[in-house]
């Protein structure tokens, strides 16, 4: 298991070191330090071994957190404590920084030690570590008070605490997706892929009981089977139905239940948290299409055109958009001509960056430039790196929609219809690149 | 208020100062004393003298002072045994307490607090807690145990503490199931015999109830633990993937790959004609996907694993590629674990696509993953044979684009290629030797001298090439040396005329110039097989080699089984078993897959089983070729002065002097010519005609092996160029070459000497083995001069044919041993056989008719030379110039019909009919003999002389 966990600043100095087994000692902080904050060469793998030690690293702005070990541990168990650790800690004190960690080391410490026990990771949902590790010290707690942690730490539901009240029972689903692309000079699609995250925010009182359904391919056409006799109009919303490759969940959703039945069921933590993660590669509605145009003008000048399609519905605006055009290194001058938007050549990032503020469904715009080139000798040519763009549109790009979220609490007397609710979606560019 | 002003003093004397603080009377104050007492702990300052103070702080009702100290505690009890028991009453105390929370933290620090004293204490208030009403303190207890066994396990043992756990596996809250069950998996790795984890269907289903309810790091606990148990049959397999198999949408990604372990382990078992089998598998490729899309540290552990899944059941994500394809953004280490499955899932059907991304993939900045990508594309060509084609002229274009490394790269890669596909695509290797300047690598300097030394009959000036490798010879690294050394023997086998200097040059710098053991023994084993044998040396070192499967790069089958059961873990990412960077006894046990129950399939999967490529052929069996005749030669009566008996076998340099050029050459040539074999049966055959008194000169035609050079005749009669008899390497450093000459009727054997080494040569003799036509010296040596270092003498020496008499074969071979003060060196040379004409060779005209007449014609032979523009007149004139005497001549339509005679040494004749047709430059000869075994010979005689 887990032997220590240590966490150091960008110089290698240490902020956090907490050693949980007998066979790592102090020198092991130095090893990691000496052979990967400071190794002369860029470390080239996540997980190091040094001297039979094995080392897992993950960065934070300028804040390495290390897990050491000297076992065949279970490798994806400690990255996903590792990032769970930085939650934790974001939740508990914002981001994480030098100056943030510094001062709440002790805090950080007390989470340490409730976190993992012997290298093992137990309960680290922040909603029920904060019910008792609070800095603030636990001494007026009734008896009743002390067991209701203990068995909402330990218990089924870790995820949330009884006796929650709210005034006013209002929940926000936020559908976000976002996009990626890697298309060819010729306007190919090689490959295209939506990863989209259902995020909830609940403020509902007791223990609902919630059940979430979407237009899953799956559930729709189950259902179409269910009644023949259905006409021919339930047909075409079963076209609107998407092909969900994969989805993960939240641990508070029963798998056993999605596993038998497709139906996502759940009793919801309180406030923000992540339900789903999905994956689909079908149908996705791409909302830009890049076209590249690069001509090599004898040795010292280059011609780029780049002509960007917008293709969703003309009532939609699509927002924050950017579009990255790669120049070579040795570029000594740009001249850029755009129809919209601003265009503008930045040298320390060998990059125009054209953004444009808003843009409708269904139009066209473009940019031309004219790039200048240093004479080199370097013969290698320049890499050509793909063409980015980012972009934000008002839906999801999968085709996704949510049908209903549904919410029982038979102890209070509040009914679904008492429901405040709330849909959004958004569409953000992941990795959306076109070569040229 | 901020902690951070903790981590700032570091003044002298602190020490003091916060001993002081630390006994201060208000609460804050101590409270601030501590913290720092563990910051400048944290930073590696050595705060163990602050011990007993910091231990009087223990005793507080303010949980956070508390925990503090017991972090300080944990920290330096090892250090200060005697004073941490000032601690144990407090311990003992708090796990009495009311509050679960400080009767968990109690028992919790008290574990990690190695000191003996303690645990004795330990002891009971941890059976009270493993058996405490509250959930909190059983799980914490739970992991106790795994503590005290760390400790002293022997009293985990005694005190029963591992049956308690064991009941805690059917404890009703679940993370006391998941750290119950955490313990004792590790207490079982450190006791591979015990059936401590005692898993039976009753455990497994408590097991699967829990995994449904506790938190996630639960779910990984018992998951990892269920991969270690082996289902009775396959019915109880299946029941246990489909519970397991929902885990595979969980947001975690630790669990989805230790619930694909359990479920690839598992499915081992299951039929594969069974449905559930391929829906199962069909359920395994989404999650997998879906790794991809975590953050970049965790894509690396999945890609790592997904590379054992791929080579373990490749059906899973075959479908799949483009998932693989590598982003611009991505790190480093997630590029690279790409490009390798992309590599292993390549297929007829998807490697269009492949090999357009690996071409784009080649122009990008990172040097390791361009290489790699080149790399690559040699791959899938080695993978997929339909797209061998479109790999090289992918590899091609990009050595166009001369950026260094990845032309070396492709080089290293296209000698695979050929290794895959031998005489394909050698068209390429112009282009490849274009480059050899550039080649700065070893690897890639190794990979172009194995090419030139494998096709260097294709290539014209492989010898130039492989001399400019060899100049810089010491300097080169093993891998170079080594390769160099192959293919120069390889050229020398391939082209023997022209490249002996070379060879001679490699194979002294590999055995004498060279400390390198391996080296130096390779050397010396082609030097041995080079002498003793070069007709196996042949068939050794030109050996058709086992084609190259693409299986190479495969994890062997055995360790992908463990790694298999391994999957999510650490020995998965580095491809190891965890015994090769797992100290001690932990983890130690082998894994391995259950076997197949049911169906009488093996475990074996098809996919992987048998791979590994086919065993090399069976090496040809050596048979020296003249065996019987290297014991005549030892025992001819020319011992060295050192030795009076035949030499002992043992002195390898001297057998391995023996015979270099004799066996050497002609056998390497004979092959060339054709004829040697053919003339061999011809002797077995007709055995009767050769007159049992014949003195056996037979003819023998070496003229055409050297008519390359043109000499010219200065007597009219053909004499041979001069070559290379014995190579100095080869004869301490004396080196000798030379021809044979029939000078106004007596044979010659023309020398020439050359000392090579740095000591003076003297006491110069010579002896022959017997021949097939009782050549033999005719005086002795007349060296008469010491032969000092670099000097060079030509000697003549003059032959008799009145020696002893053995057939040969070739008829022509002469074996010679030569003697100096040094040693006795042997080697063996042909003659041509025309010096055997003598000058009475002329036949009478009747004579003529009736000898044709006589001899059957059975033992006539026909032969084509072709390419000869002389006519009769100037042919008949150059042939009387070496004793073939022209009889008679008459012209039929045209054609010259010329009737000639030969008379050798030892009274045999040779009649014969040259046709010559004006305008056509190809003669027709026929010739007739009572020993037709001759005809071979003298035909090559025929070819030699009148193209010369």
């Amino acid at each position: 298991m887990i032997g220590g966990l240590f966490i150091y600043n960008h110089k290698g100095e240490v902020l956090i070191s907490r050693v949980y087994r007998d066979d790592i000692g102090r020198n092991a902080v130095d090893a990691f330090r000496v052979n990967v904050i400071h190794a002369r060469q860029q470390v080239r793998s996540p997980v190091t071994n040094i001297a039979r030690t094995s080392f897992f690293h993950v960065k934070r702005s300028n804040i390495w957190l290390a897990v050491v070990t000297k076992q065949n541990v279970n490798a994806a168990m400690v990255f996903e404590f590792l990032y769970k650790m930085c939650d934790v800690m974001a939740s508990y004190f914002g981001k994480i920084s030098e100056e943030n960690i510094k001062n709440n080391f002790v805090l950080i410490y007390e989470l340490l030690d409730e976190i993992l026990d012997f290298g093992y990771p137990q309960n680290s949902e922040t909603g029920s570590l904060k019910t008792f590790i609070t800095q603030q010290g636990i001494k007026g707690q009734t008896k009743e008070e002390q067991s209701q942690i203990t068995s909402q730490v330990t218990g089924q539901i870790g995820w949330r605490r009884e006796g929650i009240k709210y005034r006013r029972n209002e929940l926000f689903l936020d559908v976000l997706e976002s996009v990626n692309l890697l298309m060819s000079p010729q306007g190919q699609v090689l490959s295209a892929h939506v990863s989209g995250r259902v995020v909830m925010k609940s403020y509902l009182s007791g223990m609902p009981e919630c059940k979430f359904g979407m237009n899953d391919k799956i559930i729709i056409d189950k259902a179409g089977k269910g009644g023949v006799t259905n006409e021919a109009g339930k047909s075409t919303s079963g076209k609107q139905s998407i092909a969900i490759d994969d989805c993960t969940f939240n641990q508070c959703v029963r798998l056993s239940k999605f596993d038998s039945e497709r139906s996502i069921s759940f009793i919801p933590p309180d406030g923000e948290y992540e339900l789903m993660r999905y994956r689909t590669t079908k149908d996705i509605i791409l909302p830009f299409r890049v076209i590249p145009l690069v001509r090599e003008v004898g040795r010292t000048k280059l011609e780029v055109k780049v002509v960007i399609k917008s293709n969703f519905k003309p009532s939609l605006l699509a927002q924050k958009i950017e579009v990255r055009i790669p120049t070579p290194l040795n570029t000594s001058g740009v001249q850029v001509i755009c129809m919209k938007g601003k265009a503008k050549y930045k040298a320390s990032e060998n990059a125009i960056v054209w953004k444009i503020k808003r843009m409708a469904g269904m139009k066209e715009s473009q940019i031309s430039a004219e790039i200048e080139l240093l004479p080199t000798n370097d013969k290698k040519k320049w890499a050509r790196p793909p063409i980015s763009m980012n972009f934000e549109v008002p839906f999801a790009p999968s085709g996704l929609k949510v049908r209903y979220l549904k919410v029982f609490e038979s102890k209070l007397n509040y009914s679904d219809h008492d429901v405040i609710k709330w849909v959004r979606y958004i569409g953000r560019s992941g990795i959306y690149e076109t070569r040229c | 208020m901020t902690d951070s002003k903790y981590f700032t003093t570091t003044k002298k004397g602190e020490i003091f100062e916060l001993k002081a603080e630390l006994n201060s009377d208000k609460k804050e104050k101590k409270k601030e004393a501590v913290k720092k007492v563990i910051a400048s702990m944290t930073v590696g300052k050595d705060v163990s003298a602050l011990f007993p103070d910091v231990v009087n702080c223990m005793q507080t009702d303010n949980l956070e002072l508390k925990k503090l100290v017991y972090l300080y505690l944990m920290n330096y009890a090892k250090s200060q045994p005697d004073m941490a028991i000032m601690a144990v009453n407090t311990f003992v105390k708090d796990c009495e307490d009311a509050n679960p929370l400080i009767r968990a933290l109690a028992v919790r620090t008290m574990g990690c607090i190695r000191v003996d004293k303690i645990t004795e204490y330990l002891c009971e208030p941890l059976r009270k807690c493993l058996k405490d009403e509250d959930p909190y303190v059983r799980k914490t207890a739970a992991v106790c145990v795994a503590k005290l066994h760390d400790i002293n396990a022997q009293l985990v043992e005694d005190q029963g503490f591992l049956d308690t756990l064991k009941d805690l596996i059917s404890d009703s809250n679940p993370m006391v199931v998941a750290n119950a069950v955490a313990a004792l998996s590790e207490i079982a790795e450190s006791h591979p015999n015990s059936n401590l984890l005692d898993l039976n269907p009753q455990s497994i289903n408590k097991l699967l109830t829990a995994l449904n309810e506790c938190t996630e790091w639960g779910q990984i606990f018992i998951l990892d633990c269920l991969a270690n148990y082996t289902p009775r049959d396959d019915r109880e397999s299946q029941s246990i993937c489909e519970r397991v198999t929902p885990r595979l949408s969980h947001a975690n990604s630790a669990v989805v790959l230790s619930a694909v372990k359990v479920l690839m382990k598992f499915m081992e078992m299951l039929p594969k004609d069974l449905d559930y089998y391929s829906t199962l598998l069909k359920k395994l490729a989404p999650p997998l996907v879906t790794l991809l899309s975590a953050e970049p540290e965790l894509q690396y552990v999945a890609l790592r694993n997904i590379n054992l899944i791929v080579q373990k059941r490749p059906e899973i994500l075959k479908h799949e590629m483009k998932v693989f394809f590598v982003k611009y953004n991505d790190p480093i280490y997630v590029k690279l674990e790409k490009l390798d499955i992309m590599i292993r899932l390549a297929s007829q059907a998807n490697i269009a696509q492949v090999l357009a991304e690996l071409k784009e993939y080649a122009t990008e900045v990172d040097v390791d993953f361009v290489r790699k990508a080149v790399r690559a594309i040699g791959r899938c060509a080695i993978k997929v044979e339909q797209s061998a084609e479109r790999c090289v002229s992918t590899l091609l274009d990009l050595i166009q684009t001369k950026v260094n490394y990845v032309v070396q790269e492709a080089i290293v890669v296209i000698k695979d290629i050929f290794r895959k596909y031998p005489n394909k695509y050698e068209s390429v290797i112009a282009t490849l030797c274009e480059n050899l300047d550039s080649l700065d690598e070893p690897e890639a300097r190794a990979a172009m001298i194995w090419i030139v030394g494998e096709y260097a009959e294709r290539i014209d000036n492989a010898d130039e090439l492989l001399e400019s490798f060899l100049e810089g010879f010491h300097d080169e690294s093993t891998q170079v040396q080594l390769q160099l050394l192959t293919a120069i023997v390889k050229l020398f086998l391939k082209k023997p005329t022209e490249t002996q200097e070379l060879v001679q040059q490699v194979l002294s710098l590999a055995t004498q110039d060279s400390d390198n053991p391996d080296l130096r023994d390779r050397g010396y084993i082609y030097w041995r097989l080079l002498s003793t044998d070069p007709v196996a040396a042949k068939e050794v070192v030109l050996a058709e080699k086992p084609l190259i499967s693409e299986e190479t790069d495969l994890i062997e089958p055995t360790l992908l089984e463990e790694l298999i059961c391994h999957i999510g873990t650490l020995a998965s990412v580095y491809h190891k078993p965890p015994s090769a960077f797992v100290e001690g006894s932990r983890g130690v046990m082998h894994k391995r897959l259950p076997a197949r129950t049911g169906s009488g399939e093996s475990t074996e999967s098809p996919d992987v089983g048998a791979a590994g490529g086919s065993a090399p052929e069976a090496a040809p069996s050596i048979i020296p070729s003249q065996g019987d005749l290297l014991g005549d030669l030892l025992n001819l009566d020319m011992a060295p002065p050192t030795t009076s008996g035949p030499p002992p076998p043992s002195t390898g340099m001297q057998m391995g002097g023996m015979d270099l050029l004799g066996g050497g050459l002609d056998s390497l040539l004979g092959g060339d010519i054709g004829g040697s074999p053919a003339m061999g049966a011809g002797f077995g055959a007709a055995p009767a005609v050769m007159p049992a008194s014949l003195n056996a000169p037979v003819g023998g035609g070496l003229g055409d092996l050297f008519d390359l050079g043109g000499v010219g005749m200065p007597m009219g009669a053909y004499i041979p160029p001069k070559i290379v008899w014995l190579p100095a390497m080869k004869a301490k450093g004396l080196e000798i070459s030379g021809t044979f000459a029939r000078r106004a009727g007596v044979i010659q054997m023309e020398l020439i000497l050359t000392n090579k080494a740095m000591s003076v040569m003297t006491d110069f003799a010579i002896q022959f083995n017997r021949n097939s036509f009782g050549l033999a010296p005719a005086g002795p040596l007349q060296v008469l001069t010491p032969l000092g270092p670099n000097q060079t003498i030509e000697v003549s020496l003059p032959l008799s044919t009145v020696g002893p008499v053995m057939k040969m074969d070739p008829l022509n071979n002469l074996q010679v041993a030569v003697k100096n003060n040094i040693d006795v060196f042997y080697f063996s040379c042909q003659y041509p056989i025309s010096m055997l004409f003598v000058e009475d060779g002329k036949m009478e005209r009747q004579v003529f008719l009736a000898t044709w007449k006589d001899i059957p014609n059975d033992n006539e032979s026909q032969f084509q030379i072709k390419d000869c523009h002389l006519n009769s007149d100037a042919a008949s004139s150059k042939l009387q110039g070496s004793n073939i005497f022209t009889i008679a001549k008459r012209t039929v339509e045209g054609q010259d019909m010329l009737y000639m005679s030969i008379k050798l040494s030892n009274g045999i004749w040779v009649l014969a009919e040259l046709r010559v047709q004006a305008g056509n430059p190809n003669y027709t000869i026929s010739l007739k003999c009572r020993a037709p075994e001759v005809s071979q010979c003298v035909f090559q005689c025929y070819e030699a002389v009148l193209k010369n």
